[in-house]
């Protein structure tokens, strides 16, 4: 009885939680689907409007900017791209980085290690400067790679991939080894199928930093093409009903590449048991 | 030539430590050889050697003729099997026995029917597709043996192999290994701190101690003739009792007991060393002992006792012989079967 009361109780919990979340979402989302006179008269709606497809199209058809060179849609290609790349780079760098600390002799491994662990404490805010001036110098302002590459190391990756290195055996590299693999080898045949499941959860994790930046994609472009859908939140002009039709679009991409790879980090975890 | 020679052989770690001091030794073709030792002796720092695990740091190391010290462990051609197994874990069976392969570039016919082979010899064949992590331990084992195997390596190297099995298994996979040495024919050298697998796997074996071979040689010289106080106390259970004396003129004086004649021209301060088995009960007897503990093994009684100053000096008889605790027994040495070594530095001198 006391089990059946405390899985109700945590029930009940967890359904406030999700409550709590879901509550402004909803408001949003229904709103959206209202005239923008009904949002300015009587506020946000709990109940679903009927202008859904009318809403909805605008903002897909919508060009912003002052020389009207960007659509929703772009803004949609631009930030897929960018969290995209910033995750495969970071995972791929973190994941190779990992590899040169722990198994190569590398003098003060630790220390390096370390001087990397650091950044974390240095907020991208802090050198932003510097590195506007790096990727100007290379010639990268106003491109997908400006906007990819100064973030696409990440220092908490490398640690994860770090601490699942060292974890495991060492007769296994000893063994592969004797088996005739190499350096190159022994990573592709062996460290990455060992961190499969690692790689989808930093993957996720690192698409949604990407898809997540605003200031430093608004610092390193002025060209309207690389307006990215968190900048387009704040750029867009035009009515609420619109304005809010956006964010819910916003929210489309990370839920979706968290729900379909979610399915694979899953199965990777019970495959490994 | 031999097949594979040592010589000289040295490990020193960057810290300082010596691990293996100038060892030499020569291997032949389809041996056996046991390195055997306690625990941190450096038996299986020299097997990583040959392995190409570990770096020589003086000396020099042969395989078949080819000087292998700066060879890449990938082409020294060895197989090595290790105390944990170290299966591939996401691999299934089949492919842990292909890699070795595959990395060598032979054609998937030739992979698919050398690893059904080698998995038909080991009794695997079932498991093939099987991940390491749904295997038991005697199963891991085999596999383990199988990636070995099926590479037809010039040697076969296992670091204590046996030692996570229980103990029934053990003795099991012991004789399996030594059947399965005798079909492949290949030379093998096998560490273990087991001196029961030891005697049992070796056509040869070699007691290490501190980095140094201490005796070389088959089990049953290194049991009946031990060089020092040392592989006399490692080989054979129970361990052999060691009693203080005093050797004078020929005649040695311990524990209340005193023999003549004793082949050796040494005089001084000795450890006196005799087997449990090497002893039997008379009337008059040499040795006085009177019984604290009887361990009944079903096939032999294990009687530990005391002697004047000496506490746990043990004797073995046969199972059938009925004795009690706390009786009195009187014990001769058979046909002087007793070992008489330096005190000072362990050396056998008689």
């Amino acid at each position: 009885m006391i089990r059946y009361f405390s899985s109700n109780f945590s029930h009940l919990i967890l359904l406030i939680g999700i409550f709590i979340m879901i509550i402004p979402v909803w408001l949003i989302f229904a709103s959206s689907t209202h005239t923008a006179l009904i949002i300015n008269t009587q506020g946000l709606q709990f109940f679903l409007g009927d202008k859904f497809l009318e809403n909805y199209t605008k903002v897909l058809l919508y060009e912003g900017g002052f020389f009207k060179e960007i659509t929703v849609l772009k803004m949609f290609l631009n930030s897929f791209l960018m969290a995209t790349g910033v995750a495969f780079l970071s995972v791929i760098s973190s994941l190779m980085t990992a590899y040169v600390l722990v198994y190569f002799r590398v003098k003060y491994a630790t220390l390096l290690f370390w001087i990397i662990f650091i950044t974390i404490l240095v907020p991208l805010e802090l050198r932003i400067f510097p590195t506007y001036s790096v990727m100007s110098t290379l010639n990268l302002v106003n491109s997908y790679w400006g906007l990819i590459i100064p973030i696409s190391a990440s220092a908490i990756a490398t640690l994860f991939f770090r601490q699942f290195y060292k974890t495991i055996p060492d007769e296994l590299l000893e063994s592969a080894k004797l088996d005739g693999a190499n350096t190159w080898r022994f990573f592709i045949d062996f460290l990455v199928p060992l961190s499969k499941t690692m790689i989808v959860a930093m993957f996720i994790f690192m698409f949604v930093f990407g898809y997540n930046q605003y200031l430093w994609p608004i610092l390193v472009t002025s060209s309207e093409q690389y307006w990215t859908v968190v900048m387009g939140l704040k750029m867009m002009s035009g009515s609420i009903v619109n304005k809010f039709a956006f964010v819910i679009m916003s929210m489309i991409p990370p839920v979706l590449i968290i729900i379909v790879l979610q399915k694979y980090f899953i199965k990777g975890i019970f495959q490994d048991k | 030539m031999s097949f594979l020679e040592l010589n000289k052989v040295t490990k020193i770690y960057p810290n300082g430590t010596k691990a293996v001091h100038e060892t030499s030794m020569n291997v032949e073709n389809g041996e056996f050889m046991v390195f055997v030792g306690p625990s941190g002796c450096g038996k299986s720092t020299l097997l990583r050697m040959i392995a190409g695990l570990e770096d020589i740091t003086e000396g020099y190391i042969n395989l078949d003729g080819i000087l292998i010290n700066k060879v890449d462990p990938s082409d020294r051609d060895v197989a090595m099997v290790f105390q944990n197994y170290a299966l591939y874990p996401h691999m299934n069976v089949y492919n842990n026995l292909a890699y070795g392969l595959k990395n060598r570039g032979i054609s998937k016919e030739d992979i698919e029917k050398k690893v059904n082979e080698a998995a038909k010899l080991l009794q695997i064949s079932e498991y093939l597709q099987r991940k390491p992590s749904m295997l038991s331990g005697g199963q891991r084992q085999r596999v383990a043996m199988g990636r070995a195997i099926v590479r037809n390596p010039k040697i076969f190297l296992f670091d204590e192999p046996l030692s996570n099995l229980d103990a029934k298994l053990r003795i099991q996979m012991r004789l399996e290994i030594k059947k399965l040495q005798q079909k492949v024919g290949v030379t093998s050298i096998f560490v273990t701190h087991d001196q029961v697998e030891a005697m049992t796997l070796a056509d040869r074996l070699a007691v290490i101690n501190n980095g140094l071979i201490e005796q070389l040689g088959t089990p049953i010289e290194i049991y009946n003739n031990p060089k020092s106080m040392f592989v006399a106390g490692f080989i054979g259970s129970p361990q052999m009792n060691f009693l203080e004396g005093e050797l004078i003129n020929k005649t040695l004086t311990s524990e209340g007991f005193e023999i003549n004649n004793v082949t050796s021209d040494f005089n001084g301060p000795v450890i006196l060393g005799i087997r449990p088995e090497h002893m039997s009960q008379t009337d008059k007897g040499l040795i006085n002992l009177s019984v604290d503990l009887v361990e009944q093994l079903g096939s032999d009684n294990l009687i530990y006792g005391e002697i004047k100053n000496k506490k746990d000096f043990c004797f073995r008889c046969p199972g059938s012989q009925i004795i009690k605790k706390g009786s009195k027994l009187s014990l001769n040495i058979n046909d002087n079967n007793y070992y008489v070594f330096d005190k000072s530095n362990g050396n056998r001198v008689n």
